[in-house]
């Protein structure tokens, strides 16, 4: 089913007999049960005003889209979405709805916000298949409970998305990366953590030691005008040389192919191993990873966002235990991924609360079942 | 404004609460004596009070968890307060009601600079944050103009804004985790110092909802390391159409201000006149703030006067050193206290789309007229948070209601050309009746719908953000316990 309006895509969703596969492009490869429901011919820029840094789309809009439309006006998305197609082998064009639905957020993330901070305002079709608005299009708005974050991130769970209003920002004139080598794990947060603390707005944070032949490699972004990014350039290499790290800078080329790696996890793609995507407090990052029982992993998010190669079945989330964070299965087998839920077990004060919410929003459970925990009637 | 009749059964069992009440908590941290409970009959919002039954200050989150538990099963309904500072009525009490009060509870925590994070108990004051790891070169970004007196608890009640949050964004940006009580005393833990949910976005959910979801006890908050250097340049343009015009250009330059301010003549006048910040006379004001090096500012703050130049300034002025900045901005972080000083006056808070600023201030000019009341405008410019301040003499009977009928008149506009009723202050009481204007009944269904979730009773701050009438059969469900 494809439908092409929010009217005709409310009354399937009204109508349906079962649960409902939604699908974007199809890129994040999550195959929930259920009859596929296509979002992706509800597509196109319904508005977009360059001067006050606002997009309104369609949910169905390919992400290719919306960047071309921004680029011409020198804009672009400033979360930096993942594109998981490297990664997960999958086919089909990344959408604006699939990127809210699943909060979808790059290395930009830890300076500048995920999708969530970005997204203004939501049109969906609950589980009745009642179409329901929330937020708007102006960047300030506390008019009611702020349905637009619950959206983001709910995986389709709570409603279908038809409609997204964006923030989005100027494109920086150019960018440079600091590359510093031969920094072990601990060595590569503290220098992250450094960075991070000073004011030279670091875009991204990244720090890769056992991924790849090479030794390590920890990497930091700056953005901006060409005289700013020089002289803050200058200033961070002064503020790190007590790692006594080789440094170099990567020119706006370089570094723009290593945070799109770093961004897609492309050195991931062909690895025959489990991956995982650890949330974690920064400076946790190494520890957790040392009983870790990985493979390889690298840090992104200056320690904050882990990429976990893991022996294919082994259950990450026993070898960490508690933490102050969470780990999200990416890639595994059907097999494991019956036997290890995807998303992280909520603590039951917290899982009481989302189950709450899936059966009032999707009383019958058929949005996406299976993904995000328990449905509504297998609570009941 | 209505408020729903005090229930004579809640009423009727005060005494049995207070005891119950005074069973968990210190002597001092109840407080029934009707002389002593006036201190909480009001916010910000001072044109609306009512003494409550009862007011708390627990100093602890165990604390607290037995408040809510023992009015959950006394069927008492409960308005948490930070400081008092809603100008929306969010913590004004109803008769039958405990308020709630986090004000004892304003610890530090922990601060973690490596992970740029501090965690505070919510009743501390936003400035306050700041003040605690300000010497070790982090701010906490949210800038309230009461940020002296607010707390931040609520802060994230309101999703409160500030001047600077074209650049870091609003609360709701800023804000990692909490530790949050619901109405029958359970103990949740949202997010954390980490970064991203496990699963719904509880988080988001929380933060903007008028403390009728739950009450957040302590929060971990993001941190950020202080810029280099910030400052000011001051334009004046002829008219608020060319101001607009000189804002569009600047951020489709690419430059991207911490912060761009707007005020229109009215305000030039009394902000000058109570601030003396040297203000140009004219008839928009724009103040625009850039942050970097020493350098960085020149090239930016040289790419912003060109640009500004092509718009024909009547004035241009890049401050010149800290004292000016800080005087620059002293006039319009004074703009409320320099009108209240002139007249009694009504802050509105709606958002618009940038381009629509030229025809709503036409429309506002007109309704001065027709109402006969005076506005005067301040308005965030890069973000389409407008401030209409509307005069009115509060001891001419009616003045009072004719000012907010004019007010409800301009947030309806702003709903009108694409906007919103509230970019930062929160729906309360003030902007409860508006509700309907700006969402559908299934939309208010989808948000009453959460609150069910969370406070199937609907005893936590019952009578705000949603019209009485439409939430009236859901608070009906309020059965007294016996």
């Amino acid at each position: 089913m494809k439908p092409d309006t929010e009217a005709a895509l409310a009354d399937i969703v009204k109508s349906a007999k079962g649960p409902l596969a939604i699908q974007g492009g199809g890129t994040r490869g999550l195959s929930p049960r259920g009859d596929l429901l296509s979002v992706a011919g509800l597509s196109g820029i319904t508005l977009y005003e360059p001067g006050a840094l606002t997009m309104v789309a369609q949910a169905g809009t390919p992400i290719s889209e919306i960047e071309a439309a921004l680029a011409v006006e020198n804009q672009r998305l400033a979360f930096e979405p993942m594109d998981h197609r490297a990664v997960l082998g999958t086919q089909g064009d990344p959408t604006l709805g699939g990127v809210i639905s699943a909060n979808v957020s790059g290395p930009r993330r830890i300076q500048g916000g995920s999708a969530r901070d970005y997204a203004l305002g939501v049109r969906f079709v609950d589980g009745t298949g009642t179409a329901v608005k929330n937020g708007g299009r102006v960047m300030k708005n506390v008019t009611g409970y702020d349905l637009v974050k619950l959206m983001c991130g709910a995986f389709g769970t709570l409603g279908v998305l038809t409609e997204v209003s964006l923030k989005v920002l100027p494109s920086p004139e150019t960018q440079g990366t600091l590359m510093l080598r031969g920094l072990d794990d601990v060595g590569g947060v503290r220098a992250m953590s450094a960075a991070m603390g000073s004011p030279y707005e670091i875009t991204g944070a990244a720090h890769c030691a056992k991924i790849m032949e090479g030794g390590s490699v920890t990497a930091l972004r700056i953005e901006g005008f060409e005289t700013s990014v020089a002289y803050r350039m200058d200033r961070l290499k002064d503020l790190l040389k007590d790692f006594n790290a080789d440094m170099n800078v990567a020119d706006a080329t370089m570094s723009d192919w290593i945070w799109k790696s770093v961004r897609d996890a492309t050195l991931l793609a062909e690895v025959p191993e489990d991956i995982w995507r650890v949330s974690c407090k920064p400076s946790d990052a190494p520890a957790l990873m040392a009983r870790s029982g990985a493979v390889g992993w690298y840090f992104d998010w200056a320690g904050g966002l882990i990429w976990v190669r893991m022996p294919a079945g082994d259950d990450l989330r026993a070898s960490l235990g508690a933490f102050d964070g969470h780990a999200t299965l990416v890639r595994a087998s059907e097999a494991t991924r019956a036997a290890l839920p995807v998303f992280h077990p909520e603590a039951p004060g917290v899982a009481k609360i989302s189950a709450g919410l899936r059966a009032r929003f999707d009383p019958r459970g058929i949005l996406n079942p299976g993904l995000m925990g328990p449905v509504a009637r297998e609570v009941a | 404004m209505e408020m729903p009749i005090p229930d004579p059964a809640v009423l009727a069992r005060k005494d049995r609460v207070v005891a119950r009440l005074q069973a968990v908590l210190p002597t001092d941290a109840v407080i029934q004596d009707a002389a002593e409970t006036r201190a909480y009959e009001c916010d910000a919002l001072t044109a609306y009070r009512c003494p409550p039954m009862v007011a708390v200050l627990p100093a602890s989150t165990q604390e607290v968890s037995e408040i809510l538990r023992i009015c959950h099963e006394e069927g008492v309904p409960v308005v948490p307060r930070g400081s008092g500072t809603s100008l929306a009525g969010g913590a004004l009490p109803t008769a039958d009601c405990v308020i709630l009060g986090v004000a004892r509870m304003n610890d530090v925590l922990e601060t973690d600079y490596d992970n740029r994070t501090i965690k505070v108990q919510t009743g501390r004051t936003n400035l306050s944050v700041t003040g605690a790891v300000e010497e070790n070169g982090f701010f906490y970004a949210p800038d309230p103009s009461s940020q002296l007196a607010c707390a931040i608890a609520g802060n994230i009640a309101m999703n409160s804004g500030g001047a600077h949050c074209l650049k870091y964004g609003v609360t709701t940006n800023n804000l990692m985790g909490v530790t949050m009580v619901m109405m029958d005393g359970e103990i949740v833990e949202l997010g954390g110092a980490h970064m991203g949910a496990s699963g719904l976005d509880l988080l988001g959910l929380i933060c903007g909802s008028e403390g009728q979801l739950g009450v957040v006890t302590e929060a971990t908050l993001r941190i950020l390391p202080k810029p280099e250097g910030a400052r000011p340049v001051l334009m004046g343009f002829n008219s608020a159409e060319i101001a607009g015009a000189c804002v569009a250009d600047i951020i489709k330059a690419g430059v991207l201000p911490v912060a761009i301010e707007f005020m229109d003549k009215m305000l030039i006048e009394v902000c000058e006149d109570f601030a003396k910040a040297d203000y140009p006379m004219c008839e928009a004001l724009l103040i625009v703030e850039v942050e970097g090096s020493e350098a960085e500012i020149n090239d930016q703050l040289a790419l912003i006067t060109e640009i500004a130049r092509r718009h024909n300034p009547v004035a241009l002025r890049e401050s010149a050193s800290a004292d000016e900045s800080a005087r620059i901005w002293a006039g319009r972080k004074a703009a409320f206290s320099a009108i209240g000083r002139i007249s009694d006056y009504m802050c509105l808070d709606g958002t618009i789309p940038v381009s629509e600023l030229p025809y709503v201030l036409r429309r506002i000019g007109e309704m001065s007229e027709h109402y006969g009341l005076r506005v005067g405008n301040v308005f965030h410019a890069g973000d389409g948070n407008m401030h209409p301040l509307i005069c009115y003499d509060a001891n001419k009977p009616g003045d009072l209601e004719i000012c907010e009928e004019f007010g409800a008149e301009v947030l309806k506009l702003c709903v009108e050309v694409g906007g919103c009723l509230t970019g930062e202050h929160g729906v309360g009481i003030e902007k409860r009746d508006l509700m309907t204007h700006q969402y559908a009944p299934a939309d208010l269904e989808a948000q009453m719908a959460v609150k069910d979730v969370f406070d199937p009773q609907w005893l936590l701050n019952p009578a705000k953000v949603f019209p009485l009438a439409v939430s009236e059969t859901r608070r009906a469900l309020d059965v007294a316990a016996e």
